[in-house]
Order: structure tokens, then sequence, then C-alpha cells
């Protein structure tokens, strides 16, 4: 292993490197102050012939880049109409071949489970029969849709299309913090991040042997024309968006462009006698396939929320159908729920007859009379989660709150405590991240690989990596002060 | 293609013609007063009024502002937000239609097009304007030819495109009329004008400038400016591509490509009445138009336009919308049968 500090006689590697400190955290890329991990070398080695001043042009560059091509989120509530870039820090996160191929067996293990899951769930319901998950819990899970009890889902896939969420603890193991398997979303920043690095530093990527990720449009289209109606040879695939006011239309729109499939909204779509067509300048045209990017809740007021302008009455009826099919499919929020997370472990050993290869956050359920004592008990430790609630909302940091936030939480826990679960506080592994004025240092990042479920299991190499930009944050959600990093996963383990 | 993509491109289109066409005519008269600083406060008033009433905008602007001051009318044609002419709005309207159809526009156009939207809301759009208005429109006016030229240099020639095309041509004919209309006072209302005097023939040159037409212009007519010259021009040439007779050449040529119908032929109602403008443009004269009047033929002109792009509606992109709680109900009385 060489030495991180080794000075290459350039500006920026002796300004800048040699105050790294990473003590108190594992690190993603600092073995301690003096030495690199070994998959990082390459890239400090052709990093260090960049000068501090050459840095700072390159990242404006790639944030006027960013802005100029309009790959923004919209902020709610700001009557402006504000667009801002999702923030971007040009130093990757490196992960080696070895590190890489776990993970993968651990993702495929893990999708493989939920599907077999959910549908359990919406058939035979064999794990509660065998006591592994008490009814109750699926009872009394919000997103638990009764009514698809025993229907068909094509090719019985639930989740096509998951986001896991991985983070690394204080040891370096990776963790499972929670699965997304109604409509994750953060994949094209994977795209448009490792476009714009290799605008940045051309020729890097190949010395260097990073794997691509440009394939995921045509592998999501492949799993979505795979799931398509018996009998329909061509289908025609469509996504739904909420419409362009949707914080993630700019993803929305990114990928049907590179897909080459038409962007909908609801209301472009029409039902006749259980047919979904479109509506095109040319008449009506029929449509098999739905990549959707709404709720349940939103997808037909038919069938769930009335007020929901967004959608298309008669929609659920096709899917019963068998005209239309959806991904991902209905009622899939209930393996979303904090509570069903806690359980997935038993699922692996229940549905595979294997132990989990990436395990779970320790985690306590409140509505558990021994887990709620010590929940109760260690509140100022733990954090809390409401079960339904994501990014990073409806969250409780037993460490860093005060103790009336404390105090309100126990009182919602003691109220419903079906709704909350808790975990010790993990100090997420960190990165070097650029922090202004021509100095790095730790933030902390999780990751988010994007995980495909059709004829196979294909994940993309790598991953959106989410970086929390303040100083001692652990919330990484672009919502609340997160930014993103590019993720190489390399061929090699140096 | 999606009838709601349809709408998006057309008006994406219509709005970058309009912010150039506004550009072009702040400019044009702001040069024209540098000849003309003897003006008073009155003067110039009664000058940009006729601006203000071309585009259809006297009335919003009397509410903002007491006085038509060159200040206060620029300020409005350039950055008003409540203007829905002015530049900015233009321009935001037409980036708001693009990010609704972002995956049908190449990513050029959009980079363009968002660029363009990022300068005029950034404070260096102020700086440019208060230090040099025709350094900053000069910019305007490059940005949104650049964009027409890279929408037909990268865009697929597609149905999509014919859309972008057929909203281009309508907003681009419209606009000359408008142009041509400024200055209508200086004519009869019926008949051919008889004496042209020199301030006559500056401002028609003016009229000419803000078509972009004074070069071609005086290819055929030489330096001699005269009202029913300028007017014929901008109406009837064949060959400029501002004119109206060669918008409405083109507009209808995009109506067939659309519906694959022949030309000289119609399938509904938007190839029936551009057809019947065209032939009216092709075999009318200049003469019968100052005849009938110029300044009421051309509100004729702008009303039958108006109602090509009506039917153009009709015809493509007004898929019936039903009404939510209908549709809810239509559905549920369906799945009652089932």
């Amino acid at each position: 292993m060489k030495v991180l500090l080794e000075p290459v006689g350039s500006e920026f590697s002796l300004v800048v490197l040699r105050e790294y400190d990473p003590t108190g955290f594992f690190d993603e890329m600092a073995v301690d102050s003096q030495q690199s991990r070994p998959h990082y070398q390459k890239f400090l080695d052709e990093f260090s012939q960049i000068s501090a001043l050459e840095f700072d042009e390159k990242r404006r560059a790639v944030d006027l880049a960013f802005m100029r091509q309009g790959i923004t989120f919209n902020v709610y509530g700001d009557s402006q109409g504000t667009e801002r870039i999702f923030p971007f820090d040009l130093i990757p996160r490196i992960i080696p071949a070895k590190e890489w191929e776990y993970l993968e067996r651990g993702l495929t293990q893990r999708i493989q489970a939920l599907n077999l899951f959910l549908h359990d769930l919406y058939h035979e319901q064999k794990i509660l029969k065998d006591g592994v998950i008490p009814p109750y819990y699926i009872l009394s899970a919000k997103h638990f849709r009764r009514e698809f009890v025993n229907f068909q889902v094509p090719k019985d896939i639930y989740i096509h299309i998951c986001g896991t969420d991985l983070i690394r603890g204080g040891d370096g193991q990776w963790m499972v913090l929670e699965d997304n398997g109604r409509t994750p979303s953060g994949v094209s920043y994977v795209l448009e991040n490792r476009r714009a690095l290799q605008r940045t530093f051309p020729g890097i990527f190949e010395a260097i042997g990073v794997r691509r990720v440009d394939q995921y449009p045509q592998e999501l289209l492949r799993t979505l024309q795979y799931i398509a109606p018996n009998g329909v040879v061509d289908p025609t695939v469509v996504l739904l968006t909420p419409g362009c006011y949707n914080s993630a239309y700019f993803e929305h729109t990114f990928l049907a462009r590179q897909m080459g499939i038409e962007i909908v909204e609801g209301k472009d779509l029409v039902v006749r006698e259980a047919r979904v067509f479109m509506r095109t300048t040319k008449g009506l045209q029929p449509v098999h396939v739905i990549y959707r990017r709404m709720d349940d809740d939103f997808l037909d007021p038919t069938v769930f929320r009335r007020d929901s302008m967004l959608g298309v009455p008669g929609l659920v009826q096709a899917y019963r159908s068998g005209n239309v099919s959806l991904a991902n499919s209905i009622g899939t929020g209930v393996a979303d729920d904090k509570v069903m997370y806690y359980f997935v472990p038993k699922m692996i050993k229940y549905y595979l007859g294997q132990d989990p290869i990436i395990p779970n956050v320790p985690t306590y359920l409140a509505s558990e009379d021994a887990d709620r004592k010590y929940i109760l008990e260690n509140l100022p430790k733990l954090v809390v989660k409401a079960a339904n609630e994501s990014g990073g909302y409806g969250m409780l940091m037993g460490p860093k709150a005060s103790s009336e936030e404390v105090e309100a939480f126990r009182q919602r826990i003691i109220a419903d405590p079906r709704n909350y679960i808790a975990q010790p506080m993990i100090s997420l592994s960190t990165h070097p991240t650029y922090v202004g004025d021509g100095r790095f240092e730790g933030r902390h990042v999780d990751l988010r690989p994007f995980i495909l479920y059709g004829e196979k299991t294909v994940i993309v190499p790598g991953g959106l990596t989410r970086v929390a930009l303040r100083k001692g944050s652990l919330v990484v959600n672009s919502s609340q002060g997160g930014g993103s990093k590019d993720t190489w996963v390399l061929y090699g383990d140096e | 293609m999606l009838s709601r993509v349809a709408n998006s491109l057309y008006w994406m289109s219509r709005y970058i013609e309009r912010a150039e066409n506004t550009a072009r005519i702040v400019d044009v008269n702001l040069q024209l007063l540098l000849d003309s600083r003897h003006l008073n406060d009155d003067q110039l008033t009664a000058y940009w009024m006729p601006i203000l009433q071309a585009t259809g905008d006297d009335e919003s602007f009397l509410k903002l502002h007491p006085q038509a001051t060159g200040q206060a009318v620029t300020e409005y044609l350039v950055f008003e937000l409540e203007n829905g002419n002015s530049i900015l709005t233009s321009v935001t309207q037409a980036r708001e239609n693009a990010r609704m159809v972002r995956d049908q526009i190449t990513v050029e156009m959009w980079e363009e097009l968002n660029r363009l939207y990022l300068f005029l809301r950034s404070p260096k759009a102020r700086e440019t304007w208060e230090d040099s208005p025709f350094e900053f429109l000069q910019q305007i006016k490059a940005s949104s030819l650049h964009l027409v030229g890279i929408i037909y240099a990268t865009v697929v020639h597609n149905e999509g495109w014919h859309f972008m095309q057929t909203g281009k041509f309508i907003e681009r004919a419209d606009q000359t009329t408008r142009i041509l209309d400024v200055r209508h006072t200086t004519v009869p209302t019926k008949g051919l004008p008889t004496k042209v005097s020199q301030t006559d023939a500056l401002e028609w040159s003016a009229v000419l400038r803000s078509c972009s037409a004074w070069d071609a212009y005086k290819d055929i007519h030489g330096g001699d400016v005269t009202p029913v010259k300028v007017a014929e021009f901008l109406l009837l040439s064949d060959s400029f591509p501002r004119s109206v007779r060669f918008c409405v050449e083109e507009l209808d040529r995009s109506l067939h490509d659309i519906s694959g119908i022949p030309s000289r032929r119609f399938s509904n109602d938007a190839e029936k009445l551009s057809g019947r403008l065209l032939a009216e443009l092709e075999f009318g004269t200049i003469e019968e138009i100052f005849a009938h009047g110029l300044h009421d033929y051309i509100d004729l002109l702008q009303i039958k336009l108006g109602n090509i792009g009506a039917s153009l509606f009709n015809a493509y992109i007004f898929q019936p919308f039903v009404n939510m709680e209908d549709e809810i109900l239509v559905q549920q009385e369906f799945q009652q049968q089932q």
C-alpha cells in the first residue's frame, strides 16, 4: 500500500490531502491519516496531477453543465419555480471487484426473497400460517392491498425495480438500511454523474478500469418488455409520470428518452373495455406495459384515492383483466414498511433456506413488549423511524435531539407502537469530499444500487452514492442538504 | 404522437418565434430613436404607443405605467412577466413547454433554450441590458436564430417537427402583420397613399428592419421605400421567408405533411382554411389590399391565422378530454356490468 501523502510535487496533493483526517469513522478512502486503501491508489495517482486551480475550474464547469442541461430537482413550495442542481462532488467513491461481487450476491438474494414473500403474501400466506411473521403486522400494514389477494401478476414478479439503501458502520461492515420497492428514484443521477465525470477526467476511466453503467436504460426496457401481457409480441411500453412539477420529473423524461418510449401523464391515457389507450394525434393507440412513477394511491381514482387528478379511471380494471402490466406491481409498498424490513432476514431463511448475505441494521419493533421497553429506556441513544415515511421525514435521531423532541417521540411510540421501529445510531462511513477553499473533509455516505428483476436479475455496477454535505450530518437525502458522487466499481481489486 | 406533446411542441415553437420578433421590434425602434433625440415626451409616447397597440398590449401596459416612455415600454416588452408577450415571458413559456416534452426534443435544443432562459433570469442579463441594449438584444436574436438552426439540424423531420413548423409559421406570419400594422396611421384608411414624407420613409424602413427585411427589400426595390412596396413585400413576396405569403405556404405544407393528404386538398378545417388563405395571397394584389384598407385587411388576416390555429387544435390536439368525474362514472358502470 502506498502512502497517501506521498508528495508528488503538485500544489494540489500538498495542500489538500495532507490535512485529511479520517479518525473516528470508517473512511472509504483512507485507512488513517497516512495510508489510502489500495483500490483508491490509481485514482489518487492520476488525480494528484491536477492542480487546485484546475480542480476548481472543473468543479464549476460541471455545476454549470448540470444547470444548463436542466439536471435539477424542483423545490416544493417555492413559487419562483426554483430548480436546484443536486450538488455533485467530483471525488468518486470506489468499490473494488471483490466487494461488489459480495454486494451483488447479497442484493440478488434479497430481491428474490422479497418477491417470493410478496407472492406468498398475496396468495397462500404460508409465512403467516407458519408463524414466521405475525399476521397482525400484515393486517395493519398501510400499503397491504387486500383487494389484490389471489391476483396473478405477470411472470409472478412484484418488484421489478428496487432501490436498496446500503450503509457501512464503524467496522466497515455493509448493512441494508432499507428497501425501496415502490418507485425508487435516483438512477438518472447515476448515469448523468458518470457522464459528467467522463467529460471532466477523460481517459482516467480506462486507465483505472471502471465498469460501465450506461446499459441501464436498455436493461430496464428489457425488464419491462418481459412482463408484457400474454400474446402481445411487440408491446408498447410507456412511462407514467405525475407531471413536470414532480421533483423527479427530470429523471422520468431522461429514462423515457433513453429507452425510446413515450412519457405519459394520466390525462394522456384512457381506458375503454378494460384496455388502456393513449391519446395521440392519430387517435387512440393501445398501451401494454406501464412503468409507473406514482404511488398506488394515485393510479386510479375509481379504486384508490378518489381525489387523485393524476390517475387514470379504469386502469386497475384493465390491470386486473390482464390487458396491461404495471411495474412495479400494485401492493409492493407492504415490503417498504419498516416493520417488514425487520423480517427480511427471516424471509431469506424461510424461502431460500439461506443466511442473509448482507445483514440488516439491528432493529427493535416498538410493538414487541421487550423491544418497546428497551426502546423507551434508551431513546436518547437510538434512531427512531416511522414505519411508512421516507425521504428522511418522521425520524428521531436520539443522540442529536433535544429532550423535548425525545419526549414527543416517546408519546408517539406509546400511542401507536405499530408505526415505529428503532435502531442504534450507525456512524455511516465517511468519504473525502470537497468542502470549499481548496480543502477536503470526511462526509458521511450511503449507497443505493438499482436492482432490475426480470428474466434475470441485473444490477448496474455501483449505484447512487449520496453524501451528507453538512459537517457531521448523517442525513443524505437531497431534500435535507445531501449531494451525490459518482460510484466506480473496478474490474479488479486495486 | 401524444396529443399533449404535439400541443407543447406547437406552443414551444410559437414562443421561441415570438421572443425573437419582440427582440427585433425593440431593437429597431431603439436604433431609430437614436436619430431623433430632439423628440419631447409626448412625441415619444406617440412613437411608442402604436408599437404596443400592434402587439395588442397597450391596455395592459397602461395599467402598469401612466406614460409610454421609452424606458417603460422597452422594460415592458423585454422583462415584464405581467406581459404575456414579453421576451422573458415568451422564453419562459417556451422552456416550460419544452420541459413537458423534454424526451421529445434533442439535448442540443434543450440546452440552448435552457441557456437562454437562465441568462435572461440572471443578474448578468440586467447588466448587459443597462450597459448596452443593442448588445443584449443581439444576444437574444442570435440565441433564437441559433435555436431555429438547431431545431432544423438536429430534430428528426417527423410529425413532431411539423407541429413545431406550424407553430413557427403561424406565429411569424402573425408577427409580420403586427409589425406592418405599426405605421398604418400614416396611410389612408382606404385607397393608395399619395405622398410619402421623409419621416414616413424612415419609419417604414424601420418596419422593414423589424422584419429583418431590409437587405432583401433593397435587392429588389433599391433605396426607394414606400408604404405600398413595403406592404407588398411583407404580405405577398413569394420568396422572402418572413412574408405572410411565404409563411402560409410553409404552414400549409406542414399541415399536409402531418395528415399525409396531398396539397390542394383537405381533410380537416385547418387544411381547408390555410389553402384558402394561401390562394388569396397568391392571387391577390397590393392595390386590392389598399383599396380594402390596409389596417382592416391586416385585422382580417390575423383573424384568419387565428382560425387556422384553432382548427389545428381541434383536428389533432383536442381529443376530447372528458371530465374526470364523468370518466369515473363511466368506468364504474363498466365495472358493474362485468
